[in-house]
Formats: C-alpha cells, sequence, structure tokens
C-alpha cells in the first residue's frame, strides 16, 4: 500500500513536470505580452510528432529529441512572426478567435501529414529497464529521465528569470510593460525570445512523453486546459507558481485516480464506489481550482497588475 | 490592452423601436419568415436533407442567442457555453433512459439543472475578469465534459442513442422533421422576444451599462455582480433548451456536444453575425452551419479551412471580425 502511494506520488510529480513545461512559457506569454494564447497545446503536440518522426529518421530517440527541440523553437519564432506579433495590442477576443483558429488549422495539418491514428514512439533502449528506489519499489528509469530534466529545466529557468539579464527584463515586462519599453528595451525581440522559449519548453514536454504515450492529434487540447489549470492556481506571470501549481496539479490528479475509489470504498458499496471514484476524479482538479479561486482570485503567486 | 472586449457599441436607440430605420424593423420578421418558408424550398427540390440542415441552424442560433447575452451585452467571455447545450441534451437521454418521455419534464430539468450549475460556476468565475473569466469557464466547461466522459453508466465516451423523440403532454408531436422543424422556430422566436424585451429593461440597461464602463456603473450606485450572474444563469438556461432540442433533433447524445472545440464555434458564431445586436447570433449560426457544411463536402479536413478563415479574418481585419461583420452589415448598427 505504501509502495503504491510512492509510486503514484512518483508519477503524480512527473506529470506535474510535463505540466510545468508547458505552463511555464504559457504564464510568461500570458504576463509579459497580456497574450491569451489557445494553441500553446499544439506547440506540445508538433513537439510529440516531431520527436516522432525524427526518432523514425534517425532511429534513435535522442537524436529525435535533440532535433525537435530547435524545430520547435523556430515553428514558435514563425508563428509568433506571422500571427502572434499582430494580436499583441488586440482585445483577448480577437486573440481568442484567431489562436482557435490557428489550433484548427495545426491540428488538421498533423492529420494530413500523419494520419489521425495514433502514432508509438519505442522506449530508448538505455532507459527501458527500471531502477531500484527502496527495499521492493522499483520505477521506470525513463519517468525518472523526465523528472530528473524536467527538473533541470525548471532550476535553469529559475536562474534564467532571477539572475540574468534576459530574466530581469522579462520580470519587468511582466508588470510594467510599458515602461520597459520606453527605456529603450526591444520589446519586440524580448516578446519573440520568450515565445520561441515557450514554444520550446512545451515541445521539449511533448517529445519527452511521446514513448509513454501514445501521440495523437488531440494530445495538445487535453493538456492546454490543465495548463490553464495550472496558471489559475499559480497566478499569470509567475513561473514559481506555475512549477508549484504544476507538480500540486499532478499529484491531485493522479493520486485522486488511483486512491479516490479506493477511500469511497470504505463508505459506499463497491460498485457505487467505483463509479463515484471514476466520475469525480477527473474532477478533483478544477474543484480545487474552484477553492483556490475562492479564496484568491489572482491565484497563489500572482505577478501583480491585478486583473491580467 | 488590457481592455477585455470593445463590442459593436449598440447605443440606447436600439431600444426605441420607432427611431429605428424601416430595414432594421423589418429585419426580424425578414430572417423569421424566410427560415418559415424553408420547408417549402425543401418541399419544391425534392431535398429533405434542407430541412434538417436548417433545424441545426436553428438550434444553434438558439445556443447562440444565450452566449451573446453574456458576450455581446456583458462583455463576458464564456469559453465554456458548449456544456449547457450537453447538460440539456444530456436531461433528455437520462431522462428518457428512466422512461420519462415528456419535453416538458424534460425541459424543466434541464432548466433546473443548467441553472444551478451556472449559478455555482457563475458565481466563482465572476469574481474574476479578462483573461482569467475566459480561462475559468473554459476549465469548468472541460470539468462537465470529464464528468460526462466518465459516466459510464449512461454511455461515457460513446454517447448513448435514444429510441425516440420527446412526447408532448403524451402526444407523439415531433416524430416528424417537419414538426420539430416549426417546433423549434417557434422556441427560438420566442427566445428572440424573451432576449429583445431584457435587453431593452431596466435589466439589460444596467448590464450593457456595465459592459461600456464598469467603474460609473458602481459610482452611481449598481452592483454589477448580482445582474451579471443573472444573465449568466439565463443563458445557461437557454443553451440549455437548445441541447434539449438537439438531442431530440439527432436522438443521440454524447459527450461531443460539448467539448471546449464546440464552445469556440459558439463564440465564432456570435462573432461572425455581431455581437451585442439580437439578430447577429442567429444570422452567425446561420452562416456557420451552411459554412460548415459547404466545407465538409470539398473535404474530410475542412476544420483547416475555418481556422483559415478565423485567422486571416482576425489579422486582416484592424479591429478584427466583429468590425469586419459591422462594415459587412453597412456600418450602422447603433
Amino acid at each position: 500500500m505504501l509502495n503504491l502511494f510512492l509510486l503514484q506520488s512518483l508519477n503524480g510529480i512527473q506529470f506535474g513536470i510535463l505540466l510545468f513545461l508547458v505552463a511555464a512559457g504559457l504564464t510568461l506569454i500570458f504576463g509579459v505580452m497580456d497574450l491569451i494564447n489557445l494553441a500553446h497545446g499544439v506547440l506540445y503536440m508538433i513537439g510529440a510528432y516531431l520527436t516522432a518522426a525524427f526518432a523514425a529518421m534517425t532511429g534513435s530517440f535522442a537524436y529525435g529529441i535533440l532535433l525537435a527541440l530547435p524545430a520547435t523553437l523556430l515553428i514558435g519564432i514563425a508563428l509568433e512572426v506571422l500571427v502572434f506579433r499582430r494580436l499583441y495590442d488586440r482585445s483577448h477576443l480577437d486573440q481568442v478567435l484567431a489562436t482557435f483558429g490557428l489550433i484548427l488549422i495545426l491540428n488538421e495539418t498533423v492529420k494530413i501529414i500523419w494520419g489521425s491514428a495514433p502514432l508509438s514512439v519505442p522506449m530508448p533502449e538505455a532507459f527501458s529497464g527500471s531502477i531500484q528506489l527502496m527495499g521492493n519499489l522499483r520505477y521506470p528509469t525513463f519517468r525518472i529521465l523526465i523528472i530528473a530534466a524536467g527538473l533541470a529545466t525548471a532550476l535553469g529557468l529559475y536562474l534564467m528569470v532571477n539572475h540574468t539579464r534576459l530574466g530581469m527584463l522579462l520580470r519587468a515586462g511582466a508588470t510594467h510593460g510599458a515602461m520597459v519599453s520606453a527605456l529603450g528595451v526591444n520589446i519586440r525581440r524580448l516578446f519573440m525570445i520568450v515565445f520561441g522559449l515557450g514554444a520550446m519548453l512545451a515541445g521539449f514536454a511533448g517529445g519527452m512523453v511521446a514513448p509513454i504515450l501514445s501521440v495523437d492529434p488531440g494530445m495538445g487540447d487535453s493538456i492546454l486546459i490543465l495548463t490553464f489549470v495550472v496558471i489559475v492556481i499559480g497566478g499569470v506571470g509567475s513561473v514559481r507558481g506555475a512549477f508549484v501549481a504544476a507538480i500540486i496539479v499532478g499529484l491531485v490528479d493522479t493520486l485522486g485516480r488511483s486512491f479516490g475509489p479506493m477511500l469511497l470504498r470504505n463508505l459506499l458499496e463497491p460498485a457505487a464506489a467505483a463509479q463515484m471514484g471514476r466520475t469525480v476524479a477527473p474532477m478533483l482538479v478544477y474543484i480545487l481550482m474552484a477553492a483556490v479561486l475562492y479564496l484568491k482570485p489572482t491565484g497563489l503567486f500572482s505577478s501583480g497588475g491585478g486583473t491580467r | 490592452m488590457s481592455e477585455a472586449v470593445t463590442p459593436a457599441t449598440t447605443s440606447i436607440m436600439e431600444t426605441t423601436a420607432e427611431r429605428q430605420p424601416l430595414l432594421s424593423r423589418l429585419a426580424p420578421w425578414l430572417v423569421f419568415g424566410l427560415f418559415a418558408a424553408v420547408p417549402l424550398l425543401a418541399h419544391a427540390i425534392n431535398d429533405s436533407f434542407i430541412l434538417v440542415i436548417a433545424t441545426r441552424m436553428l438550434i444553434f442560433a438558439l445556443a447562440a442567442l444565450s452566449l451573446n447575452l453574456i458576450m455581446g451585452y456583458g462583455a463576458l467571455v464564456s469559453f465554456g457555453h458548449a456544456a449547457y447545450i450537453g447538460i440539456g441534451a444530456y436531461a433528455v437521454g437520462i431522462l428518457s433512459s428512466y422512461g420519462i418521455n415528456d419535453l416538458l419534464l424534460q425541459i424543466a430539468a434541464a432548466l433546473v439543472v443548467a441553472g444551478l450549475f451556472a449559478l455555482v460556476t457563475g458565481y466563482l468565475s465572476l469574481r474574476t475578469s479578462g483573461v482569467y473569466f475566459i480561462m475559468i469557464t473554459l476549465a469548468f466547461g472541460q470539468m462537465a465534459f470529464f464528468f460526462m466522459v466518465s459516466l459510464s453508466a449512461f454511455g461515457g465516451d460513446d454517447g448513448m442513442s435514444l429510441s425516440g423523440r420527446s412526447t408532448l403532454l403524451g402526444a407523439d408531436l415531433l416524430a416528424d422533421n417537419l414538426a420539430l422543424f416549426y417546433g423549434v422556430l417557434i422556441i427560438l422566436a420566442a427566445a428572440f422576444l424573451l432576449m429583445r424585451t431584457l435587453v431593452a429593461s431596466r435589466f439589460g440597461r444596467v448590464l450593457r451599462g456595465t459592459r461600456d464602463n464598469p467603474t460609473r456603473m458602481r459610482a452611481i450606485g449598481f452592483s454589477p455582480f448580482a445582474f451579471q450572474l443573472t444573465a449568466y444563469v439565463i443563458a445557461g438556461m437557454i443553451a440549455a433548451v437548445a441541447g434539449v432540442l438537439l438531442a431530440n433533433q439527432v436522438q443521440f447524445v454524447s459527450p461531443a456536444y460539448m467539448t471546449w472545440a464546440r464552445s469556440g464555434e459558439l463564440i465564432v458564431m456570435v462573432v461572425l453575425g455581431g455581437m451585442g445586436t439580437l439578430l447577429g447570433p442567429i444570422i452567425g449560426a446561420t452562416v456557420f452551419i451552411l459554412l460548415e457544411d459547404v466545407l465538409a463536402h470539398f473535404s474530410e479536413h475542412w476544420k483547416l479551412g475555418l481556422g483559415l478563415i478565423l485567422v486571416l479574418v482576425v489579422l486582416g481585419s484592424r479591429d478584427g471580425m466583429s468590425g469586419l461583420a459591422r462594415r459587412l452589415r453597412g456600418g450602422s448598427d447603433a
């Protein structure tokens, strides 16, 4: 029982790390550019598809993801130049409409190129085993790799945001965009860098899950909504908030799904408990979000700016 | 820059019918008259499929009409409106699986459940504004979606087929496509009149005042929250009626009715026809369903075309889609 709990907690953390990778870029895009980008989940999907395609081409998962990273970076920058750049000073409704249109375009393009059937990416040989953690608890090596890579990325982002000039500009841009621009910073270039970086992080997350999940055209949509939940809980524009909220959401979702039915079984008869657990568990994160909103409408770690 | 929505500024003019130009007074008669004549066309060219498409247009017009109340007159962009269509559809599906087939009972159940869901989620969502509001309504919509997906007793992901259409006081009135079409048309006309009364009433004026300048509304002593929440609940309930009708038309209920993409399409319908105008959503839904049908004929990847149109229109028009819609209507909707 304890082992199962530890295993599921690790799964939750691994899921949370993935959510963080997608949410980190998106929360910066929200915070710095005041842009609502529905198409961010699509970049996660594109990262997964490109990894799958490059891995099949080169025969190696490592080369696949190494090639997919610059490719998603380029796609992100291309989207910024072609579409998003023109949306910064539009109303939120226009941004919703244009990025919604972008999702339709990219989802269908992926379907045209790779078909609607899910692709699978073979697990890299070196990471296909499992590692003994403690006692008789074993955990798949690849999932540990995901956690480690995610934590390293989070650390790198933390250092970048808090200890570099670019990070300083980002933080300043999130709260006082007009002032930063007035001080002579090329805000357009800053936006482009943030956007490319966010796209690459989302693509990285997509590439890393490709071997453990099936790669299908709807995968971006489902993660996008959870990313929104993460951002709402963490507070728009806060990378630290996104990290904490992502881990919380990952844990609540994973543990809720595995232990919710078990806990309910003590209260209800087995059949009712199973049904109830299955229906309530996917809703837990949304209930959590509602509770956070009720107590703190701007999220746990709001970067300021009130209604942003 | 952080201003949430700048809808077409409809002034108080709209409420005083006698000052309006003749054309816009006649427009509702024209639209509803044309729809009423669709069965004649279907009969004349002997194509019953036209009737099916037209019924679908009317049902989505009803849903878009309800969304317009909060989006167009309240500046509240809800990205979870399809959830209410789903609630209405499942009211039909679940009740009929227990042998309750009466339309009035099903509508009553849909109204109660949708009203309660809108009351709770609206209360929470309206504590926020702008981007937050969009994301939160989206999340609540997905919550309802996942609830239905995991509800395996009622079909879960696969949905459930209905054995037949609802009955009205024991009579099998809706079994015929023509009767269903006119039934939906009457309900849409009633909702249109309700909306016109609402928007012109004191309630509607407060709502529009809040849309244009919330600070000023508060300064003259109104608390916008109660008005916005009421509008949110009414919009949800009307959308649920659309769901009841949709389930009846296709005799099938599934979580696919309440995906977030469907919510996005509802927003597109409202903006396409003209936000904050009474007739706009009806025209928008009609054009959208027509476009969907035409594009789907060309290719199974019709959504690619829809996406391209959306992006190009928003980018190509300086003040976005609402501006384009306004210019297409001749630049005078005030």
